[in-house]
């Protein structure tokens, strides 16, 4: 893999730090009139999730990282992998519970992922921004009773727990926002 | 608001207009102080040995000459100044732009403007009052305060700046989370420089200017030593929220020990593969000849704007900053 000096670091760029491909976020330049040049560069360890500040040398130069997104369907978990395909080319790779972490709760069958790929090996898996599940369990809601009452839990197909409207019911599909684990909206028919 | 197209100024007219006004301000508060205004060449034979300092460099096809001649853009009006003291011009400030290649950012743009002032008979003691002076009657600051550099190092950083050794400020570099420069760093002074940056700048002057005063010797640049403490220098910086704003000496004019200044600086390049910059032989002159008593210090004018007219970039406070210069 080739190396990066701090000037090439721009947003979106993936170096190695501490053993882990991490993600450039910002570069800020910093030098004192008659010192040394510096570059504070914010960045997300991109196993971890953890977002920090590295400050540099400037000119200072260090590893990239072979990272790379693909778009991938799943298809299913076998109890211990994460199974995914490319549409195109129907190759398959396996994700391990590490890289698909808290986002399995949004793993719906047949939905499309962002999976990243570090050295060809999946570090990890990203849900649509949008996606939809069936109500599996939550309390009957009063009728006529709408939106902005706090609402109740709900538990959904994967088992993930949203807080949904009063008037949605066990059953009925909703559409929800994998960032925010907010509800959305219930699924369009 | 949607992104100027590349033919409009980085900022505002009405930025612009009020800039203006600010800097006829600066010009009154020296009227009314009998320092007068001198011009100076951008272009020069030498450029400095500053180890991290980057002169823009340029040709010169005299019409009566065969061969290009190599001139430097100044990265600051010291040396012409400094010679103009010694030819006996007496108190002088100038308004002018500096050139500094490989720096641009949110504080730095590759062509800034700069406000240098000499006092002759001045301490730096009696110059940082001067800079107070101007700082409140150009921004309507609190007056300023004085932090040694020792202290504020004792303070944010937890460790004596002059008793230290390289192996201290490494561990406390490291442990302050800045292993990736302090694992290999040879040069305390960059370790300082680091530390200082960002633990001491942004902790400080917060709500009035601070003058940092008395730089460890090797960062003395050309300010004379302390008499009575050589392990520091008669050299400040100003800093006011989270900006660095001035740098100023009570200047050194011993020409030997300033040439031996020169040369440690073109070791210091050579040891960290820098182009060495041949000694400017008409400033030793000069300095031969003999500098007046004075002090002297220069100004980020482009910073005062920012902080007068509370714009977070340079690009907002010039005409045209360097990407649609």
């Amino acid at each position: 893999m080739a190396n990066y000096s701090t000037n090439e670091f721009k947003a979106g760029l993936k170096i190695m730090l501490d053993g882990e491909p991490c993600n450039v976020l910002e570069n800020e330049y910093v030098k004192p009139g008659k010192g040394q040049a510096f570059n504070r560069v914010k960045i997300r360890k991109l196993i971890s999730g953890k977002v920090l500040e590295k400050t540099f040398r400037s000119g200072d130069s260090v590893e990239g990282a072979d990272v790379m997104d693909t778009d991938l369907t799943y298809l299913y978990n076998d109890g211990e992998f994460y199974h995914f395909m490319n549409n195109d080319t129907f190759e398959q790779i396996a994700a391990d519970e590490k890289a698909v972490g808290e986002n399995v709760k949004w793993l719906v069958e047949n939905d499309e992922c962002t999976i990243t790929l570090w050295n060809g090996s999946p570090i990890v898996v990203t849900p649509q921004n949008f996606v939809e599940l069936e109500i599996t369990e939550t309390d009957p809601g009063l009728k006529g009773d709408t939106a902005g009452t706090g609402g109740k839990p709900a538990t959904l197909a994967t088992g993930a727990v949203v807080r949904v409207p009063l008037f949605v019911q066990t059953g009925e599909v909703i559409k929800v926002d994998t960032r925010s684990g907010e509800y959305v909206s219930r699924a369009q028919k | 608001m949607t992104s100027p197209s590349s033919w409009q100024p980085s900022s505002s007219i009405e930025t612009l207009r009020q800039r203006a006004q600010i800097t006829s301000k600066i010009r009154q508060f020296f009227a009314q102080r009998e320092v007068w205004e001198v011009e100076t060449p951008a272009l020069s034979h030498h450029g400095v040995t500053d180890v991290h300092l980057s002169a823009f460099k340029t040709d010169f096809l005299h019409p009566q000459a065969v061969e290009y001649c190599p001139l430097f853009l100044q990265t600051s009006p010291e040396f012409a100044m400094k010679r103009l003291l010694v030819a006996g011009s007496g108190s002088i400030f100038q308004l002018s732009k500096a050139f500094r290649n490989e720096e641009a950012g949110s504080y730095h743009n590759p062509e800034f403007s700069m406000l240098e002032w000499y006092r002759t008979d001045f301490d730096h003691w009696q110059l940082i009052d001067e800079v107070d002076a101007l700082l409140q009657y150009t921004l309507a600051t609190e007056p300023l305060s004085v932090l040694t550099y020792q202290n504020a190092f004792i303070q944010y950083c937890g460790f004596d700046p002059l008793e230290a050794t390289i192996e201290t400020v490494c561990k406390r570099a490291c442990e302050l989370g800045f292993e990736l420069i302090a694992n290999d760093e040879q040069d305390i002074d960059v370790l300082l420089q680091l530390l200082c940056c960002e633990c001491i700048e942004p902790n400080i002057g917060r709500e009035a200017p601070v003058a940092l005063v008395g730089f460890p010797a090797s960062q003395a640049a050309l300010a004379r030593l302390e008499p009575s403490d050589p392990r520091i220098a008669r050299r400040f910086e100003v800093y006011f929220r989270g900006i660095e704003l001035a740098n100023g000496y009570h200047e050194l004019s011993d020409s030997a020990e300033l040439k031996q200044r020169f040369e440690r600086d073109n070791q210091t390049r050579l040891s960290k593969g820098k182009q060495v910059m041949a000694i400017d032989p008409c400033f030793i002159e000069a300095m031969e000849a003999g500098m007046p008593e004075c002090a002297g210090v220069a100004l980020g004018i482009d910073r005062l704007m920012m902080l007068a007219l509370n714009k977070s970039s340079i690009t907002d406070v010039v005409s045209f900053a360097i990407d649609r210069a």
